[in-house]
């Protein structure tokens, strides 16, 4: 029998919660017996090659870029995880959604004292803004919320290991309490 | 020495330098210079040697203090949900181009100020509007352009004010245009009564017996949550302090609550009498009313009554030759709906940002400057009056058994006769509505936005603490009305009132705003409801005061009562549908950068 994929991208967050995930230390051989990675970047492979079992939301929606990526998960994945903060409900990005759009552009390529070239980006290949940050599930269904900043790696590997085998998910008080 | 410099040394001294009276200080500051700056608040920083955040802290706490001038003419429009059905919209589209300004700024020349704020108390008269304090009633497109050539020809507010209301609202320090509506009396509190009385029957008694009498009537507090006054007395009485405090909550906030408003202009004597019977029950000399920044039109007249009484020996010293010393002094508030939570008020009383306290200790321990305190609504005192009188007994006997006596009723919305109504607790819901000529509502919301609201297989249910509590707030509301307009105004106001303390009521209402929008724009489908049903459940258990507590209650209610019109917006046979629009989340930033939004290969 064929392992299940699993595929994972970090949008609008700061690969935090991928290096969580590598905290899960030496389960990681664990983890590669279990599943199969696909677009990831823990194996860099960029483009789906198949459709997968399990995909593994890090950040939030902050550009077109972003929504793409978002939306091209949820075609080829059949469970959605929106894994820490930012992919649940935009998280330090979002910081920016009570600034308007124009004065955050004009502050980070015009007024700030490090720039020199005076112009705010605007080739066309590059990603669009969005107007405000948005959490996952604004714009596609997820499955599952896992939180954190970032989540422990032992809540990660906790819910991995229970959505692969079917096992009752274990969570001391510790794994998910954060304050 | 500047101007203002002068002034703010004036006004501090003038409050012998007290930081505890900093909300009077700001007032009269505003009052001379039209604005509290950053300059000023310096000032006042320094001339009471406490921190200038403390001074920005409160005056950007409050809807009436502002940083920026805000017109030689302010013009505060009510925004509450009854206003809207009123006609507030052609209202306030008026004054916008009459006055050439929208709402929420200025006239270029500093002329008129056009602003929103929360229901301030008139909900049988709207659409209505404070403009530099002076209320005008009943508004009409007609009027607002006439108000503002009025300004604009520099009238003064008051000559403004062409008809007068009724009662005392004619009386020389109202002169007001707003208009009791005492729809309907009853034996507690709008019956014949002699001014003094009361306290003489309390002064030939023993505090202890007092405060009995209030417990044989098993009197509840009438702002709503309904703890029992002898009980809270009796716990104010027996707190350690060398000196105690009686506070009257008259910051009537509750949105379509009035009936304090007319207590205040018809029967302030009472109300003052039944403060100083409280402090004698509790041993308190000292009491204070905290009333709200939208009465302010009744203050002078308020301030004569107290005068008056004090001449008669029932404020002052050795009161009707008792030994007794109580007096009240008038607090003002500046807007703000969550001072109505009493430990918020006393914070504000106390010259700070109306914020709730942590409880215990409750006030009753540790109270306004950490002396025991006793907080009581208007009505509260003025049922401990008639108690005086007619005793428990007699007070007990009305009602029902665990709402005794009488109730004020503030009426408004799709009925023919809005006012205050005094009925006896355990009326029913369609007695009321037949009583008030509302028959036809489609719904009714009892005790407010933080109540609940109830459609047509509620109508049998009764009026009191044990089955529909109230604070006095009933809202008709008709056939016409779109539940969800109404329900959205109510989310408005509390995101706009939350005192941003506690993240589930400071985010919450935000997010339980949102998701109602998302429902409201049918692109949703029914897990949406369940998920915003979650969200109340989230925001009630999880908030630190009563405002979180019951804020989600619009939403909240209507999905447990209305569920069909919730479902009737939403798609069933999905399980997720988005209002994600990437065409128009690109467009400003694609303008900004100078590009064609490009959103077809995504």
């Amino acid at each position: 029998m064929s392992k299940p994929v699993v595929a994972t991208a970090s949008l609008a967050g700061c690969f935090g919660c991928h290096m969580s995930l590598l905290d899960i230390d030496e389960r990681i051989l664990k983890l590669i017996e279990l599943v199969e990675f696909n677009k990831s970047p823990i194996d860099d492979i960029k483009t789906f090659t198949k459709q997968c079992d399990i995909g593994l939301i890090e950040g939030g929606c902050c550009n077109s870029e972003n929504v793409e990526n978002l939306r091209l998960f949820r075609k080829h994945c059949k469970v959605l995880i929106a894994v820490g903060e930012c992919a649940i409900m935009g998280g330090l990005p979002a910081m920016r959604n009570g600034i308007p759009v124009k004065e955050c552009l004009e502050e980070a390529y015009l007024n700030c004292p490090t720039v020199d070239d005076n112009i705010i980006p605007n080739d066309d290949e590059l990603p669009m803004i969005l107007d405000r940050v948005y959490p996952c599930h604004e714009i596609v269904k997820i499955d599952y919320f896992l939180p954190g900043c970032p989540p422990r790696a032992d809540l990660i590997w906790e819910a991995l290991v229970a959505l692969l085998t079917g096992k009752e998910l274990n969570l001391p008080y510790e794994v998910v309490k954060f304050d | 020495m500047g101007r203002e410099d002068t002034i703010v040394k004036q006004v501090v001294s003038k409050y012998n330098n007290d930081k505890t009276r900093l909300m009077d200080i700001i007032t009269d500051v505003q009052n001379e210079l039209g604005c509290v700056s950053d300059e000023t608040i310096r000032h006042i920083a320094s001339q009471l040697q406490i921190s200038s955040v403390d001074v920005e802290g409160v005056v950007t706490f409050y809807h009436f203090f502002s940083k920026t001038p805000r017109g030689k003419y302010t013009v505060y429009l009510n925004s509450s949900a009854v206003a809207v059905m009123k006609g507030r919209t052609a209202v306030a589209k008026a004054f916008e181009e009459a006055a050439g300004c929208k709402f929420g700024s200025t006239t270029p020349d500093g002329a008129i100020g056009l602003y929103n704020t929360s229901c301030i108390g008139m909900n049988d008269q709207e659409p209505a509007a404070i403009i530099n304090g002076v209320v005008f009633t009943n508004l009409t497109p007609q009027k607002a352009k006439e108000l503002v050539a009025g300004m604009k020809a520099g009238k003064h507010v008051q000559e403004m004010v062409t008809e007068f209301g009724d009662g005392a609202n004619q009386s020389e320090l109202i002169r007001s245009m707003v208009k009791n509506n005492i729809m309907r009396k009853g034996s507690v509190i709008f019956a014949p009564y002699e001014l003094g009385s009361a306290l003489a029957a309390a002064l030939s008694r023993k505090p202890d017996d007092v405060i009995e009498e209030m417990k044989i009537a098993n009197l509840r507090g009438r702002g709503g949550a309904g703890f029992p006054t002898g009980m809270k007395w009796d716990f104010c009485r027996k707190s350690e302090g060398t000196k105690k405090y009686v506070i009257c909550n008259a910051d009537e906030g509750e949105p379509g609550t009035f009936k304090d408003r007319v207590i205040l202009t018809e029967l302030p004597s009472m109300l003052f009498e039944g403060m100083a019977i409280g402090g004698y029950a509790v041993g308190a000399n000292e009491g204070i009313i905290y009333l709200r920044a939208e009465y302010l039109y009744l203050k002078k007249y308020l301030e004569k009554v107290l005068s008056d009484m004090r001449a008669k020996n029932l404020l002052g010293k050795n009161i009707l030759g008792k030994g007794f010393d109580f007096d009240i002094r008038i607090q003002m508030g500046a807007g703000a709906y969550v001072c109505g939570e009493e430990s918020a008020l006393i914070e504000s009383a106390e010259g700070k940002r109306g914020e709730p306290r942590n409880r215990p200790p409750f006030p009753v321990q540790k109270g306004y400057l950490g002396y025991p305190t006793t907080v009581n609504n208007v009505e509260t005192f003025c049922c401990a009056v008639r108690i005086m009188l007619e005793g428990g007994e007699w007070f007990k006997k009305m009602g029902t058994a665990q709402s005794a006596g009488t109730k004020l009723l503030s009426v408004s919305g799709d009925c023919e006769k809005p006012g205050v109504y005094e009925v006896e607790f355990g009326i029913t819901v369609q007695t009321l509505l037949e009583m008030v000529g509302g028959r036809t509502a489609k719904a009714v919301q009892i005790g407010g936005p933080s109540g609940n609201c109830i459609g047509k297989k509620d109508f049998g249910r009764r009026i009191c603490y044990d089955d529909l509590a109230t604070g006095g707030s009933i809202i008709v509301i008709g056939q016409q009305r779109d539940l969800f307009e109404i329900v959205h105004n109510f989310m408005d106001f509390f995101v706009e009132e939350s005192c941003g303390w506690c993240v589930p009521c400071r985010a919450g209402n935000v997010i339980l705003k949102e998701r109602l929008e998302k429902i409201m724009s049918g692109k949703a489908s029914l897990k949406d409801i369940d998920e915003l049903e979650s969200w109340c459940k989230i925001v009630k258990a999880m908030s630190r005061c009563g405002l979180g507590q019951t804020s989600p209650n619009p939403i909240y209610t209507t999905i447990q009562n209305f569920r069909d019109i919730y479902e009737a917006k939403v798609a069933k046979d999905v399980d997720y549908v988005t209002s994600f629009d990437l065409l128009a989340a690109v467009q400003e930033s694609c303008k900004i950068a100078g590009r064609i939004p490009n959103v077809e290969e995504h």
